[in-house]
């Protein structure tokens, strides 16, 4: 007979979970695995919300497992090692982002591209290799392999720094992917969200002058005064397209909702580079002609590899970047989901676990 | 007032033109103009029946300017030098492909990108530098400027080697520039036409393995025992489709005709590259999640520039690698049309111009 999430593992462990589609979300009693010579535990301080986990809690990929508990951008402070672990000690800042489980052993995971693997294993609602079900970082404590670790520097602002593990690793790694890391490149972020606001300063970070491409004209003044965007270009207003045809180098497309690419192929300069990082559920209309005549791309990304990651983290600690962000306590999760369903945060909501969590419990 | 194709140049010229949008084509005199400083005339012997001349013959893409002489697969001989010309002498043996001028001052110019300078000529339909409209290679001769000629290797045959100035240079500079040379990756060539078995012969060449995807099951066996493909995929099968899946680093798509893309991306691995090459009249559908999830691309490009081209034709030259062609008469062109419409050849028609062409 099945055991229940309480009794699955032998150290107890508090969340909050979706318990179906309604994607409302409550405390959630569960538990977690005894730490393996290679485990990492560490007590979660905070953990960022994003989209995907909206999509997730609603079922909207088809994809979830209940009951779920969400959380990719997980951040907190080590409290047990395995005896062979040998990255981090206890009482180290550190965090996991996406994955906790690869194969190990195929060409991906081999070129420190664990996210890519075809038995990679999600930090949430998948399966772990003793088939039991992956819960998130909406919860007091987590263990993940020592592989899956990130190292926080001890100068950077954990809470901020939390939604770099999803957000920030998604714009730097097509960022260099496909070399518009370089400093005099035109870049343009569509979409000024969790993704948006840390592509642009990604994007600058590299020396890249950077347009933020908008449908509100509202965003202008955060996109220029706060987050430091060269320009602004409001993609609804015809005449601001036109003059801005074939300027920019590469575009990093954060929408997730249905939308028209055909403009933002016209924005590319010649061998120019349309990067999606949201995923719109049904396909999306490509106009060949000037995709060929501009030797032109569209090409897609999903977060990045572990050895990768670490070196965002790195990057952005000598950079000063971290994430804009909202901290709430976990009892508002639900309150900030329909926000953030509205796009009504700027531009990341945080849950503030260490202190908020047990006494919701 | 404007003057008539006739009179427009000094240097009388004959060729074959289509009038309307019918696409069918009949004898057009009209002019060429002087040999200038920097050009070149050239004699046609051959040239290549490129779909795109279909397409244009029939307006297809809506900007066709008629009379309209096509023909943009064009090999000769050099009859006159301009006096500044260096790299060609009287009776050298050239090629004239898809472009014949640009603004040689931007960044693609500069960069012997040509072909993508926003202001390049088009070999034929295209305004030139005097406001005259270009006419293509379905003519007794043709006159350029010599940046935008191609010296022609001897011993590649004029004949089979006219569409590699098009067929060629279309799918050998995708090939370089997103990288699908690597020896030993996988190369997928969706449509077996004049694009897709040129695609076949310089994926073996680069020491690729080489999948052939049709639609048609009997192009199995030319596929696989006379052009040297590797393996043979129906794709309007699901099962094979599926086996399939996952397994190409590369695919070069040649279909013109609005397709699915969703099977060929999913038979790309992950960091797979699907470059396209045809220009269907409508958008095609493009599934967002598969580029996202396995870190795909799907490219474009068109053509390339005079160094690649020539670089192309050398590489033919030293690879033995030349198209498969079907000979035919000026006066059989519209027969020819009809048939290319039904894709009905293996893989692309050349005019013999300079033995059939009469007035």
């Amino acid at each position: 007979m099945a055991k229940t999430p309480e009794e699955e593992h032998p150290i107890k462990a508090v969340g909050w979970a979706a318990r179906d589609s309604s994607g409302v979300l409550s405390p959630f009693k569960f538990s977690r695995r005894a730490t393996g010579e290679k485990d990492v535990r560490f007590r979660v301080l905070y953990c960022g919300i994003c989209h995907s986990d909206l999509h997730m809690v609603k079922n909207e990929w088809g994809t979830s497992i209940y009951p779920l508990v969400p959380g990719h951008e997980i951040v907190g402070e080590v409290t047990e090692v395995g005896s062979r672990v040998k990255k981090v000690k206890v009482g180290d800042k550190v965090g996991v982002g996406c994955v906790v489980g690869a194969c190990h052993s195929c060409e991906n995971c081999n070129n420190d591209l664990e996210v890519y693997c075809p038995k990679m294993i999600l930090s949430y609602g998948a399966c772990y290799y003793d088939g039991t079900v992956t819960y998130g970082g909406y919860s007091d404590t987590m263990v993940a392999d020592e592989r899956y670790i990130l190292r926080f520097p001890e100068n950077m602002p954990l809470d901020a720094a939390a939604p770099l593990l999803c957000a920030g690793i998604t714009v730097y790694s097509p960022l260099k992917y496909y070399g518009l890391a370089e400093p005099g490149k035109h870049i343009g972020v569509v979409g000024l969200g969790g993704l948006g606001h840390v592509g642009v300063k990604f994007a600058k970070a590299f020396g890249a002058k950077v347009t933020v491409i908008s449908t509100s004209s509202s965003k202008k003044d955060e996109a220029l005064e706060h987050l430091g965007a060269d320009s602004f270009l409001l993609s609804s207003n015809q005449e601001q397209l036109e003059a801005s045809l074939g300027t920019f180098d590469g575009i990093l497309d954060t929408v997730s909702a249905m939308h028209s690419i055909l403009p933002l192929i016209g924005l590319l300069k010649s061998h120019g580079k349309l990067v999606m990082l949201g995923a719109p559920e049904k396909p999306l209309e490509l106009p060949v002609f000037p995709l060929l005549m501009g030797r032109k791309m569209v090409a897609g990304s999903a977060t990045g590899g572990m050895k990768e990651i670490q070196e965002m983290i790195d990057f952005a600690a000598k950079h000063n970047i971290t994430a804009d962000i909202e901290v709430i306590p976990i009892d508002y999760v639900n309150k900030a989901m329909e926000r953030l369903a509205k796009g009504d945060v700027r531009y990341r909501f945080v849950i503030d676990i260490g202190n908020s969590l047990a006494s919701s419990n | 007032m404007a003057k008539s194709p006739e009179e427009e140049h000094p240097q009388k010229a004959f060729g074959w033109a289509a009038r309307d949008s019918s696409g069918v084509l009949s004898p057009f005199h009209f002019s060429r103009r002087e040999n200038g400083e920097e050009d070149v005339t050239i004699k046609i012997l051959y040239c290549g029946v490129c779909h795109s001349d279909l397409h244009i013959v029939k307006n297809d893409w809506g900007f066709t300017r008629f009379p309209v002489v096509p023909g943009h697969e064009i090999v000769g001989v050099v009859t006159k030098t301009g006096k500044n010309v260096k790299k060609f002498k009287v009776g050298d043996r050239v090629g004239v492909g898809v472009l014949v001028g640009s603004c040689k001052k931007c960044d693609s110019c500069q960069q012997d990108l040509e072909n993508y300078c926003p202001q390049v000529i088009f070999t034929y339909n295209s305004l030139y530098h005097d406001g005259t409209i270009t006419y293509g290679g379905y003519s007794d001769a043709v006159v350029v400027e010599e940046r935008y000629v191609l010296r022609f290797p001897d011993n590649l045959p004029p004949d089979a080697g006219a569409p590699l100035l098009c067929a060629g240079i279309t799918v050998y500079s995708p090939m370089k520039y997103y990288g699908m040379t690597e020896p030993g990756k996988h190369l997928g060539v969706a449509g077996l036409g004049g694009l897709g078995h040129v695609a076949v012969k310089f994926g073996k060449a680069f020491g690729l393995r080489v999948t052939v995807i049709s639609t048609s099951p009997k192009k199995e066996d030319e596929a696989i025992n006379r052009l040297g493909a590797d393996a043979f995929l129906v794709s309007s099968d699901p099962a094979k489709m599926k086996v399939a899946m996952g397994t190409m680093d590369y695919i070069i798509d040649t279909v013109s005709a609005v397709h699915a893309l969703a099977p060929l991306l999913g038979l790309l691995k992950l960091n797979g590259k699907l470059v396209t090459l045809g220009l269907p009249d409508k958008p095609l559908e493009l599934p967002i999640f598969p580029l996202v999830l396995g870190r795909k691309l799907v490219g474009g490009s068109d053509v390339g520039g005079m160094k690649e081209t020539q670089e192309m034709l050398d590489f033919c030259a030293e690879h033995g690698i030349t198209a498969d062609i079907e000979l035919i008469r000026m006066e059989n062109v519209n027969m020819a049309m009809e048939r290319l419409a039904k894709s009905d050849v293996r893989y692309r028609f050349v005019i013999d111009v300079a033995n059939s062409l009469s007035q």
